[in-house]
């Protein structure tokens, strides 16, 4: 039996995570991103 | 008839892109636009004021990954950058250059919507100095590359006050001078203990074109006009004692460290460079309290912050 700590990472599976790990942090900048702008218009406003 | 199994490179991770930032390079450059921005006689809105000090740092940012994604090979090259993401094999050129290019003109574009167009414009000149005058043409040609491409590093305290103020006058081109006249000793004071890093993959630092004596010399000169230079914006009367007397101490200690560096020869065997690594590691603590007592200075004395 292998040991799951020794045997090297599925590669598909590492692809998703990495996928997955840069999905959210661009999520999470488009988010910013929109209430900055939200932000932006209320101040040009005064 | 033989399968060939082909294997996909795994994508890079978003620390991997963070990384092309050069976020230590970053802090710097987000300090000294603050302190511009801060110490600026009119006052902003403070959504505005982070968006422009947000602008500023990614476009500094988008100009380090396009730096990154010319100078890989050089990089792979050096131990002190072999393990970036481009040289360490993380990442592929394309994707470098074009986050750094979508970082840059991102900048720009929202520094324009969003604060002005001529603090967009000075940020576009920063970011085409840096990624094409100083990555491209100056340092694989000059050893006074570090000379002229520090104005790259010089523009984040202009930027931030015409974010501020909407204009150009003579202070914040002053601030300007003091970070062009500080790169030179700050880099070459680095070059002088990794310079054969430099030599190995053909950049003409100037300790390596120039050698040692003249590299230390110009170390003393840049640091000898800095001590007038730094104290210029209280001579000309635009900030108070707090900001004249800090840049006359820093600026002294700048000037003495300059000194045994200037005036010391290299032992043949053995020697650790310690007065070189002190002076480029006070040279960064010079500019982060130069600029800060600038702002302490304009806090303390309020000179004519108008909104």
């Amino acid at each position: 039996m292998t040991d799951p700590i020794d045997s090297p990472r599925d590669p598909d599976a590492e692809r998703k995570r990495i996928q997955r790990s840069r999905n959210r942090v661009v999520g999470l900048l488009l988010g910013g991103f929109v209430i900055l702008v939200y932000f932006i218009s209320i101040a040009k406003m005064h | 008839m033989t399968m060939q199994a082909t294997v996909q490179p795994l994508p890079a991770e978003w620390r991997d892109f963070f990384a092309l930032t050069k976020p230590r390079v970053m802090s710097l450059v987000i300090f000294t636009g603050l302190c511009g921005l801060l110490a600026a006689p009119k006052t902003i809105d403070p959504v505005l004021g982070f968006t422009a000090i947000l602008c500023i740092a990614i476009g500094a940012g988008g100009a380090a990954a396009l730096n990154q994604w010319w100078e890989a090979d050089i990089d792979a090259g050096m131990k002190r950058t072999a393990g970036r993401p481009l040289p360490a094999g993380r990442m592929d050129r394309t994707s470098a250059r074009d986050f750094g290019g979508l970082l840059s003109a991102a900048s720009v574009f929202v520094m324009g919507f969003a604060i002005s167009w001529l603090a967009a414009a000075i940020l576009a000149l920063s970011i085409v100095y840096y990624a094409v005058v100083y990555t491209i043409w100056l340092k694989p040609r000059t050893p006074q590359n570090i000379v002229i491409g520090g104005g790259a590093g010089a523009f984040p305290p202009l930027i931030g006050w015409v974010a501020a103020t909407g204009d150009i006058t003579l202070m914040p081109i002053v601030l300007f001078a003091i970070i062009f006249f500080w790169t030179p000793p700050h880099f070459w004071a680095l070059a002088l203990f990794v310079q054969s890093d430099y030599a190995k993959v053909g950049i003409p630092m100037m300790p390596v074109v120039a050698g040692e004596k003249s590299t230390r010399r110009q170390i003393l000169l840049y640091a000898v006009l800095l001590l007038p230079l730094s104290m210029l914006p209280w001579w000309l009367g635009e900030t108070g004692a707090v900001y004249g007397v800090s840049a006359a101490v820093l600026s002294g200690l700048f000037l003495l460290l300059s000194i045994r560096v200037g005036l010391r020869v290299r032992q043949p065997e053995g020697d650790r460079m310690k007065p070189e690594k002190q002076l480029f590691a006070f040279s960064i603590i010079y500019l982060f309290a130069l600029f800060a007592a600038l702002v302490a200075d304009h806090w303390l004395i309020g000179q004519g912050a108008q909104p």
